[in-house]
């Protein structure tokens, strides 16, 4: 016989007044915290929300060669979304993540499976050297790839010839994409793999132990058990690399030097606002395609958020 | 038990120790920046890369990025009294423009002389960043550059740079090639495209090269056929004629799209590492550049392997023959900024550094630069130079000093830099057969039209 369940009370104990809501810290803890946020707040303030919001106020205004400055409003956001440039841009980044991303996550997650599931000093050595790419700088990764992908320089004319098949032009415009697609996917895998090593670390061997009992091979741990209980990290690291792939900008600024056919100063939308403010004085139109891009930034990762939600959260 | 995690900690600790040192060493080892500074005197804070001797006096601040730059100065600080120079190479081009740019729009930065190719002049000028230099030019000055240079560097009457160099355009070609496959050298087009062929026929390289990376050169060719893309009057300076679809540039651009598709020439990027070793293998037989090309080429180490010695120049190749008509590409000029706090100082630097005997005979001996000065372009010993580049060939005396001659300047446009960037995108469409050379010109037509409209010029097509 289960005992009477006993009524939890929600009111205070006798004796101790109601509190009011949380109580005030006395002030010099208070004082104490702000102090150790200061440094980091005022770095964040100055290089961070300070030129924000100057670049906010830059772009309300125009600068043309003839007429000089004046107040445009919303007139660069309007522009913004009618530049085929820009558009064509955005499209490329949005297609990059669409392929990208569910291919850098499939291959770090069985990776990670796989590296989880086999314990061996060969899985700990790959575990380092899958990891290894992403503590390559990614300029110097992007140009080792550009050379790697030289027709003069690189192996596979090489490694194609032995075949007698003439190598494939990653730097080439109808091959640019899945040029870079590697060479994103090279740097980025192992840290994604690393991330979603160490959560599937902390799940309870037990559970393990109890799915075998039950007759439950590998595979369907794997499947049943270990990706559903890594969900969260997973959405985690895909919301990073939405954010990041959207934004995409060094890998093609490098390559642009060496394969300037296939790759315009407006390839990307970052790379579009760096030329306009840099390459042609543009800061003004510069600014607004910045915040368009974070504008369409936010939107994807809402999208995202929202298709990946469990219940009970603040999105559904 | 305690001695494992301890063990793990201290190594970590020593570890990353020892690459805090290694790379805060390896970053002062580093180059450029760390010369010793002026000493005292008038000094700016700025770092030079060069070493003022003559403390005492101002200083004139300068970004060039000539090869032999650091000997210009030097000749020009020990020669001078008045001034001193401080000079900084902080980049080649578009990365020194882009510095440029940023200091404008700051307001300061900028240094006072300030290098910058002969068709970007009117893209600062019109932003108000270059002064002018016109009260400096003394007759004598004047009488040591062509009007074709004067015009390149003025917007009407007002002059904004000092000439330094040029860019005659020619034909270099591989005498060993044209010798083994029993070609002759072209002087018309036409020419050049049946002498391709007859290359391809007997199964020989490429004949050229028609890099999407090069709207400059391509844009000199076709006003070689005729084109004006840009008319601007500065009298008149909100408005600019902009006939970039033209037929002589149309013909231009079909005829090597027409080459690349038939796989005489190739559409490969040129001043890439890829391009040089392809240069260098023998993989183009002919190369249409400008008078620069030799010392650039040789500073690539092109000529001096396999192919040393095998290299001779032509004239540009002619759409009718017996024509003459020459063009240019590149050639860079020396203007003072409108930041310059002595603009009579920086006017006299501009004009008087690379002017001196000295460093002139450096830069066209060693064939860095193809200098503008008459003094230079008229000598017997410029002109009887047997260029080791060229195999002894006396290459100005029968290619580029005529060429030099015979150009009359070129109108540019204050947006050149977004004309060359879509000019350089629809080539690379022509080259891999996506778009027409007409559809091409007509859409860069339209685009720099836009962007002139978008910029408040009247546009007068």
């Amino acid at each position: 016989m289960t005992a009477p369940l006993t009524r939890v009370s929600t009111e205070a104990a006798p004796g101790v007044k109601p509190s009011r809501g949380p109580r005030k810290e006395p002030l010099r803890r208070q004082v104490t915290g702000w102090l150790f946020v200061a440094p980091f707040a005022l770095v964040f303030l100055a290089f961070l929300v300070a030129p924000l919001v100057y670049a906010l106020y830059l772009s309300l205004f125009r600068n043309a060669l003839i007429g000089g400055t004046s107040f445009a409003f919303l007139d660069n956001y309007v522009r913004a979304f009618h530049d085929p440039n820009f558009l064509d841009g955005a499209w490329l980044v949005i297609r990059f993540s669409l392929v990208l991303i569910p291919l850098q996550m499939a291959i770090s997650l069985v990776i990670a499976l796989m590296l989880d599931g086999i314990k061996n000093w060969f899985t700990r050595f790959s575990r380092l050297t899958i990891f290894l790419p992403y503590a390559v700088p990614v300029v110097i990764g992007a140009l080792m790839w550009g050379f790697m992908y030289s027709r003069r320089f690189g192996p596979l004319t090489q490694i194609f010839d032995i075949f007698g098949a003439s190598a494939p032009d990653f730097l080439s415009k109808n091959l640019v994409f899945a040029g870079l697609l590697n060479i994103v996917t090279w740097q980025w895998a192992g840290y994604y793999m690393i991330i979603l090593f160490a959560a599937l670390q902390a799940i309870d061997p037990t559970l393990y132990e109890a799915a075998r009992i039950d007759g439950a091979g590998s595979v369907t741990i794997a499947l049943r058990i270990k990706i559903p209980l890594i969900a969260p990290a997973l959405v985690l690291i895909l919301v990073f690399a939405l954010i990041g792939t959207l934004q995409f900008f060094n890998e093609p600024s490098i390559l642009l030097k060496l394969a300037a056919g296939s790759i315009t100063p407006h390839f990307t939308p970052n790379m579009y606002a760096y030329d306009l403010a840099f390459g042609r004085g543009s800061f003004n139109y510069g600014s607004a395609i910045s915040f368009t891009l974070a504008a369409v930034v936010f939107v994807c990762v809402y999208i995202f958020m929202f298709t990946t939600r469990k219940r009970g959260n603040f999105l559904s | 038990m305690k001695r494992k995690p301890f063990l793990a900690v201290a190594l970590t600790l020593a570890v990353a120790g020892a690459l805090v040192a290694c790379s805060a060493n390896g970053g002062d080892g580093g180059e450029a920046t760390t010369a010793p500074p002026a000493d005292g005197g008038g000094g700016t804070d700025a770092t030079c890369t060069n070493t003022i001797t003559k403390t005492d006096l101002p200083v004139v601040t300068m970004w060039a990025w000539y090869p032999n730059m650091d000997l210009a100065i030097d000749n020009f600080n020990e020669a001078n009294d008045e001034v001193q120079v401080c000079w900084t190479n902080v980049g080649q081009g578009g990365d020194e423009y882009e510095k440029f740019q940023t200091a404008i729009a700051a307001g300061t930065g900028a240094p006072d002389v300030v290098m910058v190719e002969a068709d970007r002049i009117l893209n600062f000028q019109i932003q108000g960043a270059l002064s002018d230099i016109s009260p400096y030019v003394t007759p004598d000055i004047k009488a040591n550059f062509s009007d074709g240079a004067w015009k390149d560097v003025s917007v009407g009457d007002a002059i904004y740079g000092a000439p330094i160099d040029g860019g005659p355009v020619a034909m270099i070609y591989r005498q060993d090639i044209f010798e083994e496959y029993g070609l002759e050298i072209p002087t018309t087009w036409a020419e050049y495209e049946a002498t391709a062929r007859q290359l391809k026929d007997a199964g020989g390289p490429l004949f050229g090269d028609v890099g999407a990376n090069n709207p400059a050169l391509l844009m000199a060719l076709q006003i070689q056929r005729g084109a004006e893309p840009f008319v601007y009057d500065p009298k008149t300076p909100e408005q600019i004629g902009i006939n970039l679809n033209d037929q002589a540039s149309k013909d231009v651009m079909e005829y090597w799209g027409r080459l690349a598709a038939e796989g005489l020439v190739g559409t490969d990027d040129q001043f890439t590492p890829e391009y040089i070793a392809g240069v260098i293998g023998g993989d183009y037989a002919t190369y249409v550049s400008a008078a620069w090309a030799p010392g650039y080429l040789q500073g690539a180490g092109v000529g001096q392997e396999e192919d040393a010695g095998a290299w001779r120049t032509a004239p540009l190749p002619q759409w009718s023959a017996g024509d003459n008509v020459q063009v240019n590409w590149g050639g860079s000029a020396f203007s003072v900024s409108s930041q310059a706090s002595n603009v009579e100082l920086a006017a006299k630097v501009a004009l008087g550094v690379y002017a001196d005997e000295a460093t002139l005979t450096d830069g066209w001996v060693n064939q860095i630069i193809f200098p503008l000065n008459q003094n230079v372009l008229n000598s017997a010993a410029f002109n009887d130079l047997e260029s080791e580049f060229f195999g002894g060939q006396q290459a100005n005396k029968e290619v580029y000093s005529p060429a030099a001659a015979a150009y009359g300047g070129t109108a540019y446009s204050p947006f050149g830099q977004v004309y060359l960037d879509t000019l350089q995108e629809h080539t690379a469409n022509v080259s891999d057969g996506t778009e027409t050379a007409s559809d091409a010109l007509d859409a860069v037509q339209a685009t720099v039209v836009a962007y002139a409209q978008e910029q408040g010029f009247t546009v007068i097509e």
